[in-house]
């Protein structure tokens, strides 16, 4: 079994740390992981994205073919269509719908969304609303993760849920349940 | 035990495993973390091995040479134009040889994801007559680098050992090895002097190893050969290229792993007697196919990036080596109809934004003026909203560059540059510039850090008055501002009277990377809270 994840946003929105969260359950679950990440220059407002490969065979390649992503995980609408030719045909989009504008040229919104759901599989929201429902304002990357989880089907909702214990468990007890409660209200909110 | 490590993680903890006692660079994208790690490792702390920042890649290439000289292992790092800027100390070291263990670890970005050029460092091996290591995972690179410094010390020869952006930046399981420790101070009692006269007899000797290096490249448990292929088309499969061949083609190909230069002739040769033709599958440059193309001769087929079978620039990717072996691909998406490309920016209340506001204001006024810019997170000066700058080449260029305009007869010549650019490679323009009286006006744009890869301690802070002093600026020109938008008059009015002024002079805006600054705030308000 593989699944080939393509997690992507705008710098600074936190995908690293969805990627980080990925790879520990992964390892604890001893499943094979290539994670290749952008580092440096293209951090700064513009656009990122990361090639997430979990296996239980080996893995080569640290990058996905295109048309092979199982998954895109976005942080942000137009950034997940970037990614359009990567994703499998049988492949899904999870994301939030709230636009990052931070460039004058940002497409119609209308247009944009509507090509988003034109896709045959789309799971959208707005994250960050559902964040700050749960307290979180900061946690938004952790809601698109509980959306992506049921999607992921290589680990567990439970081993991710465990993953972000670990993660977090050096910033106290108060951030991990917080992350936790934003994980499971994506959880909730992918099976509606 | 396996750990989940970045490529340049990996290298770091290899060479702390291998008995490392330094660790010499100049942050580079993709090489910083390896030195990061060092930087905050445990085992590294304990055992005091060095990690302090380097001025620049030369002295940090020399410096390694000298913990070499006195018996250590030492590991210098950069990225792939940092070679040039210590190409000097890098061929002279295979001249010298080396005493304790010497890796030269350069980081290629192979589409320049992070900049100004993809030239392959495996070319300064070869230039250097010094082996190569080319890791192809996370895996390999930590067990290379044990490997290299116990092949460099048994051969008394420096070694570089490459890798590329996607090898440097990706994440895989590492198991982990046993930990040697480090060698103890035993000054070399060789010959260091590199007279004319020595250093003929130097460079036989270095010549004389040559066979030796090809015999370990023939043997390397790193070059391994592989028989599984049906048709008759051998495969050089070099570094990280190999991953994408297995990805492609699995088991089913006849491929040879290169991972160790210099190249394994034997080893490819008996590759090209059982094949029809050889694709060479390498990221960077074609340094292997047109090598290639030499050993095998004209009469024997070679495919590459050279013939057009994979593509002349970029990094490799699975889909481009898959069409080489002539995969047809499947049916994609087509690429989204509303979408803008979305480039990296100056953040939000960084300080170079208003030094580029201020900028620009005064520069309106002169038709003819050149702005000429310096590599650094103020580089995207020159894109909108700002659109500064007129030049980017390297390290300190644009002082240099600016000088050089000026002496055309260029008014207003400007040059800008970073606190950390400027001690890397801008003070000796400037010294040429005050010697000259050269009619230019240098922005330190003075933010404290290393900006663009991650805010790493510069060299000059605190000093760089006293540097523009003691180079000989005149003290009247030498002004500093505090780059915010209220100050705004005051540093368009200092920027006109400095540009008006014929002669050097050097402006600095202060201001704290507004990155650093959030995280130093955090650690403060966490020690605060530490002590209550």
């Amino acid at each position: 079994m593989k699944k080939d994840i393509i997690l992507c946003g705008v710098g600074g929105q936190g995908i690293l740390s969805i990627a980080t969260i990925i790879g520990e359950a992964a390892t604890e679950a001893g499943i094979n992981l290539k994670q290749a990440e952008v580092h440096g220059m293209s951090q700064r407002g513009g656009d990122v994205q990361s090639n997430l490969r979990l296996s239980t065979d080996p893995i080569y390649s640290d990058l996905i073919s295109l048309g092979g992503a199982d998954v895109v995980i976005s942080m942000e609408p137009m950034e997940s269509l970037r990614y359009l030719p990567y994703l499998a045909k049988s492949g899904t989009i999870i994301t939030s719908n709230k636009p990052f504008v931070n460039i004058p040229d940002y497409p119609d919104e209308t247009a944009l969304m509507a090509e988003l759901a034109s896709m045959p599989s789309v799971v959208q929201l707005n994250i960050e609303d559902v964040a700050k429902d749960a307290g979180n304002a900061r946690g938004a990357n952790m809601v698109l993760l509980g959306m992506a989880a049921p999607f992921i089907e290589i680990l567990t909702v439970e081993q991710l849920r465990k993953a972000i214990s670990v993660i977090f468990a050096r910033k106290g007890e108060a951030i991990v349940e917080a992350n936790l409660k934003a994980f499971d209200m994506g959880v909730e909110a992918s099976k509606k | 035990m396996k750990k989940l490590l970045l490529g340049d993680e990996a290298i770091a903890l290899g060479a702390i495993h291998a008995g490392l006692s330094g660790v010499y660079a100049y942050p580079g994208t993709p090489s910083t973390e390896i030195t990061e790690f060092i930087q905050t490792d445990a085992t590294a702390r304990e055992r005091g091995i060095h990690s302090r920042w380097c001025t620049n890649e030369k002295t940090a290439m020399e410096a390694a040479l000298g913990m070499s000289y006195a018996g250590k292992r030492a590991l210098v790092c950069m990225k792939h134009v940092g070679m040039n800027v210590c190409a000097d100390a890098f061929v002279n070291s295979a001249i010298t040889g080396v005493n304790g263990g010497l890796i030269v670890l350069a980081a290629d970005d192979p589409s320049m994801h992070s900049s100004q050029n993809e030239q392959d460092s495996r070319f300064y091996g070869k230039f250097a007559l010094v082996p190569v290591f080319e890791p192809s995972n996370q895996q390999e690179a930590y067990d290379m680098v044990s490997s290299a410094f116990d092949f460099s010390e048994a051969l008394k020869v420096p070694v570089v050992l490459r890798i590329v952006t996607r090898l440097a930046h990706s994440r895989a399981a590492v198991e982990i090895g046993e930990q040697k420790a480090e060698n103890k101070l035993s000054p070399s009692t060789d010959q260091w002097v590199l007279l004319p006269g020595i250093a003929r007899k130097k460079y036989v000797d270095l010549l004389n190893k040559q066979p030796e290096f090809i015999k370990a490249s023939e043997n390397s448990r790193y070059n391994k050969v592989e028989c599984g292929g049906k048709n008759r088309l051998g495969i050089v499969a070099c570094g990280i290229g190999y991953n994408y061949v297995k990805e492609v083609v699995g088991d089913n190909a006849n491929i040879l792993k290169v991972s160790q230069y210099p190249l394994p002739e034997d080893k490819i040769k008996t590759l090209a007697a059982e094949n029809d033709a050889i694709l060479v599958v390498e990221d960077g440059q074609p340094v292997v196919e047109e090598g290639l193309r030499g050993l095998l001769g004209a009469g024997y087929q070679v495919k590459g990036r050279l013939t057009g079978d994979l593509p002349r620039t970029g990094e490799l990717t699975p889909d481009c080596v898959a069409k080489a072996l002539g995969q047809q691909s499947g049916a994609v998406y087509a690429p989204a109809k509303n979408l803008a490309g979305r480039p990296p920016q100056l953040c939000q209340g960084c300080g170079h934004r208003d030094v580029y506001a201020a900028l620009n204001a005064v520069l309106a006024e002169y038709p003819d003026y050149r702005v000429f810019g310096d590599i650094g997170c103020y580089t995207l000066g020159a894109l909108p909203p700002f659109k500064s700058l007129s030049s980017c080449v390297d390290m300190g260029a644009s002082i240099t560059m600016a000088k050089g305009a000026a002496d055309a007869g260029l008014f207003p010549a400007v040059a800008i540059i970073g606190d950390s650019t400027f001690t890397h490679s801008g003070m000796t323009g400037l010294l040429d510039a005050v010697n000259d009286k050269s009619n230019i006006t240098v922005v330190i744009s003075d933010n404290l850090t290393t900006g663009m890869t991650g805010g790493q301690d510069s060299a000059g802070t605190n000093k760089f008055e006293a540097i523009c002093l003691g180079l000989g600026v005149e003290p009247e020109h030498v002004r500093v501002v505090v780059p915010l938008p209220k100050n705004m008059p005051e540093i368009t009015r200092i920027l006109k009277e400095e540009i008006e002024y014929n002669g050097v002079s050097v402006i600095i805006p202060r201001r704290e990377c507004i990155q650093t600054a959030a995280r130093h705030a955090r650690e403060a308000k966490k020690a605060k809270e530490a002590n209550k």
